[in-house]
């Protein structure tokens, strides 16, 4: 595989273990940004590794860091759970095998403070990295590196064509483009990668539209 | 494009009159796109973290199983009173007693630099601050040494694997020890190849190390291999100082252990199922920590 310099050299992070600890908190912080709500309420479940050595090496732990907004580096994550009481998120965890599922793989299912929800699988896949495998149901993959755009619509001809025009009109050039759907003509899950950030209009702007459920953008550089 | 080879490295080095470090840091301007100053910059932070990782070792801390801790205190204390009695002298305990406090600060979470791995952690740090506290307190050559280490393990990354799941602890400490000893051989003036040398010689002498943690916890024995992995960068960089050369060409020990890694059986690649970890002992401690 070929690694930039600071994946070497790092990522600077709280231990014991980049996978089962800080690919763990990167899970819960997409996973509360995702939900674009203060978590309330998380029900995780554990799978293969993480439900056999998770506790050990702090992967529960960091997952509710991570919900509660810390970066894998936050020397806060061993208190997580105190932390979470002051919070008031409440929080519990299940062990489950799942079909087909990566080893290190946890289940999310989120509620905010203003009653939103979001139900998200999610996979540590090495050296501090994550994939996201599904959202509400839907298969997908990206891995929340780059600034990500998730837009959700009803499965109908035209909404792929809209959000590219609005990106490009404000010069947002985008690196990975990924449909996804749970039947044809059935709900959509468009994941779209960009090399710029989005600015906060464009994606108002596309939340209006006709057909679009909901859009999610998330920018974990920030 | 990162460098696939050690080789390929030299070959800029000498083409352009420049030193191996210099070579890794344009290296990283252009594939991440970033300034001269911002990967300084970066690399910098990264060093401070690694000093600030290594201030704050906290004597008093256990892991989660009990198992590791305190260890880094009682080497640390022997470093300091056993001058006459210690066979590795002060200066080696101290590079020994680093690599434990760090192991054990990653294993008691702590914040620490991944260097490949978070396992792994303990060995740079171990022969980098010794190195800057009592010998150099230089930090710009820390920074060069920091850049040849990451391009090694870059070209090891590259050929191999730095992950114990992939290629067993070879991967990892061993990975690790040839980023310390390649790191170490600049900071005494050694060329580019005796940079090369040196990595493959401490990766060569750790060749088909396995990956066997008890209870798959990342403690026993990640955390004293950590001191082989940083004794063995020591020695590697005096010897090649010596005018010592590897005789399997660096990139060749890399192949070889990616080869081993890849033919290494299953249970000796982090899965706990091997080695120490399925030793009575090690079955012991598993069961009280997973209940």
């Amino acid at each position: 595989m070929i690694m930039n310099l600071f994946d070497i050299l790092g990522p600077v992070m709280v231990g014991p273990s980049s996978s089962h600890t800080a690919g763990a908190v990167r899970i819960g912080y997409v996973a509360s940004r995702l939900l674009e709500d203060e978590p309330v309420k998380v029900d995780i479940v554990l799978h293969g590794s993480f439900a056999t050595t998770g506790v050990g090496h702090g992967t529960d732990k960091a997952l509710i860091a991570g919900l509660l907004g810390m970066a894998p580096d936050d020397i806060r994550i061993p208190q997580s759970f105190e932390l979470a009481k002051k919070n008031g998120l409440a929080f519990s965890f299940t062990n489950k095998t799942l079909k087909d599922a990566h080893p290190n793989t946890a289940v999310l299912k989120l509620t905010g403070k203003h009653g939103k929800q979001l139900e998200i699988q999610a996979a540590s896949i090495g050296g501090g990295r994550i994939m996201i495998h599904k959202l509400d149901g839907v298969a997908v993959v990206f891995s929340a590196e780059k600034p990500t755009l998730i837009v959700y619509n009803q499965d109908q001809p035209g909404y792929v064509a809209q959000v590219t025009t609005s990106l490009s009109k404000r010069n947002v050039n985008i690196a990975t483009m990924n449909l996804y759907r749970d039947k044809r003509g059935g709900f959509a899950v468009m994941v779209l990668e960009t090399d710029q950030q989005i600015p906060l209009e464009a994606i108002h702007m596309l939340e209006q539209l006709e057909g679009i459920m909901k859009v999610s953008y998330i920018d974990t550089e920030e | 494009m990162a460098y696939e080879s050690l080789q390929e490295i030299i070959t800029v080095c000498k083409e352009q009159d420049k030193p191996f470090w210099e070579v890794i840091l344009e290296e990283d301007i252009s594939e991440r796109d970033v300034t001269r100053q911002d990967s300084l910059d970066k690399m910098r932070s990264t060093w401070d973290a690694m000093l600030l990782a290594a201030a704050t070792y906290e004597s008093n801390l256990k892991s989660k199983s009990g198992l590791v801790g305190g260890d880094g205190a009682k080497m640390e204390q022997y470093q300091h009173s056993a001058r006459e009695q210690s066979l590795c002298g002060e200066y080696v305990d101290g590079c020994i007693a680093g690599a434990l406090q760090m192991g054990e600060s990653n294993a008691c979470m702590k914040r620490i630099v991944a260097a490949p791995t978070a396992g792994a952690c303990g060995v740079l740090p171990a022969v980098l601050v010794p190195y800057f506290q009592k010998r150099e307190r230089n930090t710009q050559k820390m920074l060069e040494a920091m850049y040849v280490a990451a391009g090694i393990g870059q070209v090891i990354a590259a050929r191999a694997s730095i992950s114990g799941a992939a290629g067993g602890c070879q991967a990892e400490i061993g990975s690790a020890s040839a980023m310390a000893a390649g790191a170490l051989v600049h900071l005494q003036g050694g060329d580019c190849e005796q940079i090369a040398h040196a990595a493959a010689m401490a990766l060569k002498n750790l060749l088909g190390l396995v990956c066997d943690p008890v209870a798959g916890l990342v403690e026993v024995p990640c955390v004293k291999r950590n001191v082989i992995g940083t004794v063995n960068a020591l020695s590697c960089a005096d010897m090649v100082m010596a005018g010592i050369t590897s005789r399997i060409p660096p990139d060749q020990v890399i192949d070889a252990m990616k080869e081993v890694g890849d033919k290494m059986d299953v249970s000796f690649r982090e899965t706990a199922l091997g080695g120490l970890a399925v030793t009575p002992a090690g079955m012991d401690a598993a069961r009280r920590v997973l209940g």
